[in-house]
């Protein structure tokens, strides 16, 4: 981890999943559909001014308002979770620039992996009312689904693709400090 | 491995059955194929009729699709698309969408037609329905022209071109089988 300010304290930070949270966002017809995945893991390890950064999301566990749309993000058109139940995210470089963040990394979604840049911002250490050192990293990326093979779409009337290709990913990671 | 093989045609001596009794005689030893023939059971899809009363050819094809490991579809084409008869059945199969018995299914979708194309679009859009419904659509195509002309009077595909295509097919299924059966194995561990 290269730094020009370091604010991270070195040990083993563990995610709390209970106020965490690992959203995404895509163009659809005539707005923006988000979703999430209620079941992810992850684990940010500071040692002085090296770090790493990996996590991961239960592709079972994405929530949508139906579960028919359920069904079929999980299917062979989207995610198939049932050959490729784990989406990964694994950091090769993390630099820090007062709370800016960027991380280098490769993602794994349906078995394809590929680099991403992750950005985002990380909080000053605070401690909470268990006396437990907790951060907050906020992370965003853009990533093109069809590049994971996640490629399914319908035309429009128009002739147009009724869901883009470019997909935000939002997480909010709430880290606290291993004892 | 037990495969449901589904002729979307309905008349005796169809193409598409024939074309399934040939894909029957390349699949490895100990497969069980079940060519199904209730197509012309299956009434119009009617909500009202669905649940624990559903029409009985409903109930043994959604049953059918449960048993087995994997589904080959030979489909006609009508008006360049996919014949309404077997439109309907997987319109009966579908519901409920979250839990229909073709999710994560392997199916091969291909056809015969006695046209110059064989039914290339109908097949296209087999494959977007069985999408849909969560099935694993194969990437395989075997879409055979001029139908009439490719059967001796056994009703053996003679041709080897359109063999080796079949022959693939056959393979990608049996793979299919395979590596789901890998993940099943991975999960119980």
């Amino acid at each position: 981890m290269s730094t020009t300010a370091l604010i991270v304290p070195t040990g083993t930070w563990q995610l709390d999943p209970v106020h965490s949270s690992v959203g995404f966002e895509v163009a659809y017809l005539s707005g923006t559909f988000k979703g999430q995945f209620r079941e992810f893991d992850g684990s940010l390890v500071v040692d002085g001014d090296r770090a790493t950064l990996e996590g991961s999301a239960k592709v079972a566990s994405v929530d949508v308002k139906d579960e028919n749309l359920s069904a079929h993000l999980q299917s062979p058109d989207f995610f198939d979770a049932e050959q490729h139940p784990v989406i990964r995210f694994a950091a090769t470089d993390i630099s820090l620039e007062g709370e800016d963040v960027s991380v280098d990394g490769e993602l794994t979604i349906k078995g394809v992996t590929q680099p991403a840049i992750v950005t985002g911002t990380v909080s000053a250490p605070v401690t909470d009312p268990y006396g437990r050192e907790r951060i907050g990293l906020r992370l965003t990326t853009t990533l093109d689904r069809t590049a994971f093979g996640v490629s399914w779409n319908t035309p429009l009337p128009t002739g147009e693709q009724a869901l883009a290709n470019d997909v935000s990913v939002v997480t909010e990671l709430y880290f606290v400090k291993a004892a | 491995m037990r495969v449901l093989a589904i002729p979307g045609s309905l008349r005796n001596d169809s193409y598409n059955a024939k074309l399934l009794y040939n894909a029957a005689r390349l699949f490895p030893e100990h497969t069980v194929l079940d060519l199904w023939g209730g197509l012309k059971d299956v009434p119009p899809y009617d909500e009202d009729d669905d649940g624990v009363n559903a029409p009985a050819a409903v109930t043994e094809l959604r049953e059918a699709i449960a048993a087995a490991d994997a589904v080959l579809i030979a489909t006609p084409e009508y008006n360049h698309s996919i014949p309404g008869q077997l439109k309907n059945a997987f319109d009966w199969i579908s519901r409920p969408i979250a839990t229909n018995p073709m999710r994560n299914k392997p199916v091969a979708v291909i056809g015969a037609s006695t046209g110059a194309f064989g039914g290339v679009w109908s097949q296209a859009e087999l494959r977007k329905v069985m999408g849909a419904l969560g099935a694993r659509v194969l990437d395989v195509e075997l879409a055979l022209p001029h139908a009439h002309d490719h059967f001796d009077e056994q009703g053996s595909l003679a041709d080897a071109g359109y063999l080796a295509q079949l022959h693939e097919v056959v393979n990608e299924i049996v793979a299919a089988v395979a590596r789901r059966a890998e993940v099943t194995e991975r999960v119980a561990v």
